[in-house]
């Protein structure tokens, strides 16, 4: 343990602990712009500086170790008077219309400038010319905003060893940009939006679809059907300014009704679709390779995750057929809206909008994808983030807080606790294994209360083998096989995955891949800010789901059983292919 | 050459502060000879005795750094010489680099000796490029010929890509792993995690030398040269308004009233100490004003202005260098430089009031304080001292 003393208040932290962290243990939040948690420590914005007592220069608290006997002062008048110079450095090449800013209210800079009170005109204004890149369906990067803290850029090197955002010129000239500064449409970039729950400023956010979808909820010859994806319940408490942890799917779709959906569905229910689908393709291909002899791609990796789609199509194009031929959840739902739905209901599907709300800035681009018009229309039409519908709610007047709670609509909104548990990291693999093994063996999966905790928690990569014993007849091939499955969250984490199955080195049969760190809960369209701490609040909430509900297996959902026997007759059927299943593109690094 | 400069010529080579150490004949096989002798703990001591301290600018004692790097626990060391001589107005090194390239290789066979090091680099800055080839073939053969010896230690040359920062050690660090060159947070220190994370000892070309001529002479000889606080001598680059330019290897420890009578012009109304990032100090201040860690330090660069320069010109002038050659990572030194450069400008167009300066020295004093790296740091020292000592002649 270290000792130094903090505005003379002795603090005891272990060694390589830094200032930041020791003032935090005695209650001062120091101001930092550049560092986050998530990220390696950059030290650059220098707003974090503090004096030491005998060093003439200022030490950054974000990147200063302690050291034993040190004595630091956080408020002295030349620590202010530094601050209150670079926040005002800072603003001088900023654009500063805060109003006319999507993250006016939530903008890391806005708060330091609101704090230390920097005179407008101490400095002369620097902004340069800019021009918004908006070519992109699902980012739009604001240089003007830019604070060059490179968080984006650390984001995605480190936490998804992407790097489509990097640091071009120097000194004046330095700027955030792309390989060849090109638009973000045509780079490696995976929509994944960990950039954007990671700027403190509003340089990078999401692209709205809201007044498109106030036009069509306005437009009473459209039929406006709404689905929410599992992670939003437990973030978009956050977004109407609740505590992190709480689980409101009853108030959310309350909320939805008042907005003026015409249906409210789940993306829980397409969910545990996906599980029947992607389960049995896993059964199909362990059949073939095992009991055939055929040649056939494994591990099977899911692709619910658009961000890492686009990831391994970029990055390892050759192993596309180990992808799972299903469509993420959101676009099984889609397609199913504008048929099942629609005819079910007799309702011209020309005349059905589908919106999605989605915890997924990849989500977007996704919806755009051209492979995506499977239902003879598109399949989903637009795709809001958890902060977009928040700012609906904010929008429409609408009091969360004190609203009752009420049930999806039927037929595509019931749903089970596999569905819910999509959500967070691992939870795809516990849905899938929790009906494969029960599929196979005729029994529950062998674990306390169906939860598998092997493949639970916030470790980069994770993973389990089960045993498969007492098959039921027709599968009597995977006796005593063990399955071993893996799972990974972060795209840097699903690189060492997928290099291995590159190499031909893979041990595994079924990979689950999430592109953000900590599952979709932590996706790049949900509520700013984010960090461990609130990553674990939104997992205890999910789970917390999961157990309250009657159904905690995908084939148990009863609207799953009335699709099969009404519509899609069985999983993998000619239909099912044709409006659950896609194909996938290769594409180039540059 | 008129009789007036001839003149000059020979005062200053009668000036019994020359020295003559860095460029003189020596045999070099009996120096490493005498390097691969000696044991490591002596080369420090013998460092550390003749309190030697870099001779890029900022002094650090050398001994320190070859101490820290030997005692930090670590498969591998390296021995870096930064040859990315880029502050404005020096040039000593190129000279030392086409003239005693075997020194350097000597020096840095010292380094590596005391610190268990069996990898030198030089960092070659991009505008030397033309002495690649010449050197190149200089470090194959002293290679082969350390190779022959049985000293387990081989360098190779690495070139900069032509940003000013790099000569910042923990820039050149970076750009040498083939990353953009930006200073890195500190601790630690390159002598803890360098190179590639690893232990490293990073001096500039004439510290090598230097390093080489102690090993080869002795402490003694050395510590007799110069002063209390700046052992030894230096090598200067002298530009600017003088008859004489060029390099001159000169005992440390001169005023700079003897200096300007030896190279000025008669009408030296202030030099430049240090480069761009150096200090300008006026005539009235020359008495008082000792070249050396006591008084100025320089990394060599001294630039002499006549009265007929306009200080505003200089100092616009670095302003614009440093706006470019900001590494633009700190918010103090990217947006600080342009800020001082604007800031000057609009006094003299009379946007911004006269006592807008005095905010303009807040800035520079906060930026010193807060910048990242010696860079940003020392934007302050051209501005505070031009501005302080020529005031009018920048505000009106």
């Amino acid at each position: 343990m270290i000792n130094l003393k903090i505005n003379n208040t002795e603090v005891s932290i272990k060694e390589g602990s830094t200032i930041l962290d020791a003032a935090k243990k005695i209650n001062i939040e120091i101001p930092t712009l550049c560092y986050h948690e998530d990220l390696c420590i950059a030290g650059n914005c220098r707003v974090c500086v503090v004096e030491q007592k005998g060093v003439n220069n200022l030490k950054p608290a974000c990147a200063t170790p302690v050291e034993e006997n040190m004595e630091i002062y956080t408020s002295s008048n030349r620590v202010r008077e530094a601050r209150k110079t670079i926040i005002g450095l800072l603003l001088s090449e900023h654009n500063n219309d805060c109003l006319h800013c999507y993250k006016n209210g939530n903008c890391e800079l806005q708060t330091l400038a609101r704090e230390y009170l920097v005179d407008s005109d101490k400095y002369i204004n620097i902004l340069k010319d800019y021009t918004i890149d908006r070519s992109s369906p699902s980012i739009i990067k604001d240089d003007s905003k830019c604070i060059k803290c490179q968080r984006c850029v650390r984001t995605c090197a480190e936490l998804q060893d992407v790097n489509a955002l990097c640091v071009s010129g120097k000194g004046s000239e330095i700027k955030i940009t792309s390989f060849f500064e090109k638009p973000m449409d045509s780079i490696v970039c995976t929509n994944c939006g960990q950039c954007v729950i990671h700027c403190p400023t509003g340089a990078l956010i999401e692209r709205s679809y809201i007044d498109e979808v106030w036009e069509v909820l306005n437009n009473p010859s459209r039929h406006v059907v709404v689905q929410t994806a599992p992670a939003v319940r437990v973030g978009l408490g956050e977004a109407v300014g609740l505590e992190p942890g709480q689980s409101l799917t009853g108030k959310m779709v309350t909320a939805l009704k008042m907005l003026g959906f015409d249906a409210v569905f789940d993306t829980n229910f397409s969910a545990d679709l996906t599980i029947m689908e992607e389960g049995t393709e896993l059964l199909t291909r362990l059949k073939k390779k095992i009991k055939d002899n055929e040649n056939v791609a494994l591990p099977q990796f899911t692709s619910c995750s658009p961000g890492w789609v686009k990831y391994i199509e970029h990055e390892f194009p050759d192993i596309l057929e180990h992808l799972s031929t299903c469509k993420s959840p959101q676009q099984m739902l889609g397609p199913l809206a504008k048929t099942y739905y629609a005819q079910k209901m007799k309702i011209n599907p020309e005349d059905i909008v589908v919106v999605s709300i989605m915890p997924c800035t990849a989500k977007k681009f996704e919806a755009n994808r051209p492979e995506m018009y499977s239902s003879g229309y598109k399949d989903v039409d637009y795709v809001l983030t958890t902060r977009e519908f928040g700012t609906m709610i904010q929008q429409a007047g609408i009091n969360f807080e004190s609203l009752e709670d009420s049930e999806c609509d039927s037929i595509l909104g019931k749903h089970t606790g596999a569905g819910v548990i999509f959500g967070v990291t691992g939870g795809v693999m516990e849905a899938a294994l929790r009906t494969a093994y029960e599929i196979v063996t005729g029994r529950e999966v062998p674990f306390s209360n169906l939860n598998i905790m092997p493949v639970r928690g916030l470790d980069g990569v994770k993973e389990a083998t089960i045993k498969i014993e007492n098959c039921r007849a027709e599968w009597k091939f995977l006796e005593n096989f063990e399955l071993k499955v893996a799972v990974a969250h972060g795209l840097s984490n699903a690189r060492k995955l997928a290099e291995q199955v590159s190499a031909g080195k893979s041990l595994y049969h079924f990979i689950e891949i999430m592109a953000c760190p900590g599952g979709c809960l932590s996706g790049g369209g949900q509520p700013i800010p984010i960090n461990d701490e609130i990553r674990k609040k939104r997992t205890e909430a999910i789970y917390a789901e999961d157990e309250s509900l009657e159904f905690r297996k995908s084939h148990d959902n009863p609207e799953i059983k009335r699709i099969y026997k009404d519509f899609l007759k069985e999983p993998l059927s000619h239909k099912s292919h044709e409006l659950l299943h896609t194909v996938y593109t290769k594409r180039k690094k540059y | 050459m008129t009789i007036d400069t001839k003149e000059k010529k020979d005062k200053i080579n009668s000036c019994k502060k020359k020295v003559d150490l860095i460029f003189r004949d020596q045999d070099i096989n009996k120096v490493i000879d005498r390097i691969l002798e000696i044991s490591p703990d002596n080369i420090i001591n013998e460092i550390k005795d003749s309190g030697l301290r870099g001779r890029g600018g900022a002094g650090f004692p050398t001994w320190i750094k070859l101490k820290g790097a030997k005692e930090i626990e670590s498969d591998s060391r390296y021995v870096v010489c930064n040859a990315d001589e880029g502050e404005p107005g020096t040039f000593k090194d190129r000279e030392i680099i086409e003239k005693n390239p075997e020194k350097i290789l000597a020096g840095m066979t010292a380094v590596a000796k005391a610190i268990g090091s069996d990898k030198g680099i030089i960092y070659l800055r991009a505008e030397y490029n033309y002495l690649l080839e010449d050197l190149q073939k200089k470090v194959e053969l002293f290679n082969d010929r350390l190779g022959r010896r049985g000293f387990d230690f081989t360098v190779e040359i690495k070139s900069g890509s032509g940003a000013y920062v790099c000569g910042e050690e923990t820039s050149l660090l970076e750009s040498m792993e083939g990353k953009r060159g930006e200073a890195r947070n500190k601790p630690p220190f390159p002598s803890q995690s360098g190179y590639l994370r690893k232990p490293t000892v990073i001096n500039n070309v004439e510290t090598l030398v230097y390093v080489e001529i102690i090993l080869s002479d002795g402490a003694e000889s050395f510590k007799k040269l110069g002063t209390m606080d700046s052992r030894g001598a230096k090598v200067f680059s002298i530009s600017g308004d003088t008859e004489v330019p060029g390099i001159y290897e000169i005992e440390m420890g001169m005023t700079l009233k003897e200096f300007s009578d030896l190279f000025g012009d008669r009408n030296t109304k202030a030099i430049q100490v240090g480069g761009a990032s150096g200090f300008c100090i006026p005539r009235s201040k020359f008495e008082e004003t000792i070249i050396g860690f006591e008084g100025i330090p320089t990394g060599g660069s001294m630039i002499l202005f006549s009265g007929k320069r306009s200080m505003y010109n200089i100092l616009h002038n670095y302003l614009e260098f440093f706006v470019e050659e900001s590494c633009g990572q700190c918010t103090p030194c990217r947006v600080g430089c342009q800020q001082l450069l604007k800031g000057i400008e609009s006094i003299k167009k009379g946007i911004k009031p006269k006592n807008y300066i005095e905010d303009l020295l807040d800035l520079a004093k906060t930026m010193k304080i807060t910048a990242k790296c010696g860079l940003g740091q020392s934007v302050c020292n051209p501005f505070v001292s031009i501005v302080e000592n020529f005031r009018e002649e920048i505000i009106y």
